[in-house]
């Protein structure tokens, strides 16, 4: 399949390059209809793996690449049921979002992921799995898990300290801060630094620059510099479940879906 | 070279905010609640603040503006990081 349009994302080949665009409102937040689709396209990736060279991943939402899980989507299901079936419903969201994380961590392709805005939480953790993160002037990233009681849960920590110091991995998940793209690129996150709107163009001259490598020994390269934590991944699940079991989540989640204020990020 | 003084960045501050959100210069005020002013939501505030740290070169924890709504404050808790 090697053109799809989805409700939540869509993808295409382009010029040698897959370009899976997020585009659900207000901000990609990455609920279960965005995890199906997320499935949908882990499973065909092996196909167009064969015709493509390049996977860039990107939003064509004004507000951002991706705000993270959809909390609403998290607080209300857990109202929905009893406290045993939430958890156990948390644990097999998570298990399914991290098969799609590490499929995509995997891949022999080349991934980059053109991000602006808004990159917050598990939308942090959808461009931590890609090789290269070309990142708009205006993005901001953060990990504000820890103001809600829990943990990044979609295999946030175990790559940030595959790629990161560890003080830096520390300062940003215990502060759960948000930070500007200098700072991203200053602590070696971020590759490029784009002007306002121009992320998925500056991508798309880079992928056109991995498209006149080898695409065997790309991914020979790519398999011996990036590791994937798999034991480390499954931890954070077990961690973030156990997190989650505790009346505080429940209290931050309520805090955060109720808040009308203008600063709902800042909790 | 000497920081500058606290109204040159409230001054800036409000400039900055002006023409960015189109707002007349006038009708902003340091004591102004910037939310209602310029009339911005969640995701225009973390904008706010990215253009912010761009322009004085700052790093500005957003745990800083935690409860803060007016120019005045903001350029204080700017001032303490030039």
């Amino acid at each position: 399949m090697n053109e799809f349009k989805g409700r939540t994302l869509s993808w295409q080949i382009v010029n040698g390059a897959i370009e899976l665009a997020l585009h659900r409102d207000p901000c990609n937040e990455i609920g279960s209809l965005t995890l199906d689709e997320l499935e949908q396209f882990a499973a065909a990736l092996p196909g167009l793996a064969n015709e493509a060279h390049v996977l860039i991943i990107h939003s064509t939402l004004k507000a951002g690449f991706s705000a993270g899980a959809d909390l609403r989507e998290l607080f209300e299901r857990g109202q929905e049921m009893d406290k045993a079936a939430a958890r156990r419903g948390v644990r097999e969201f998570l298990e399914r979002i991290h098969a799609v994380m590490n499929a995509l961590d995997a891949t022999p392709l080349t991934t980059i992921a053109a991000v602006h805005g808004v990159t917050f939480g598990g939308g942090f953790e959808l461009a931590l799995v890609c090789d290269i993160i070309i990142a708009d002037r205006m993005a901001r990233f953060c990990f504000p898990e820890l103001r809600l009681g829990l943990i990044p849960g979609f295999g946030g920590i175990p790559r940030l300290k595959r790629d990161l110091g560890n003080a830096v991995v520390r300062d940003l998940l215990l502060t759960g801060r948000s930070f500007n793209v200098m700072k991203a690129q200053q602590i070696g996150l971020v590759s490029q630094i784009a002007a306002e709107g121009e992320a998925l163009r500056v991508a798309r001259a880079t992928a056109s620059q991995m498209g006149k490598f080898d695409r065997r020994t790309a991914a020979a390269a790519k398999d011996f510099v990036k590791p994937i934590p798999y034991e480390e991944l499954k931890r954070e699940i077990d961690i973030f479940c156990d997190l989650y079991s505790r009346p505080a989540v429940e209290e931050g989640l309520r805090k955060f879906v109720e808040n009308e204020g203008v600063q709902p990020y800042l909790p | 070279m000497s920081p500058p003084t606290i109204e040159h960045t409230l001054d800036e501050i409000l400039n900055l905010a002006a023409v960015h959100f189109q707002v007349p210069r006038e009708k902003l005020t340091p004591d102004g609640d910037f939310f209602k002013t310029l009339g911005i939501d969640s995701l225009q505030a973390l904008d706010l603040l990215t253009r912010l740290e761009h322009h004085f070169r700052i790093e500005l924890p957003d745990y800083e503006l935690q409860g803060v709504s007016d120019f005045r404050t903001l350029a204080n808790r700017i001032q303490a990081r030039l």
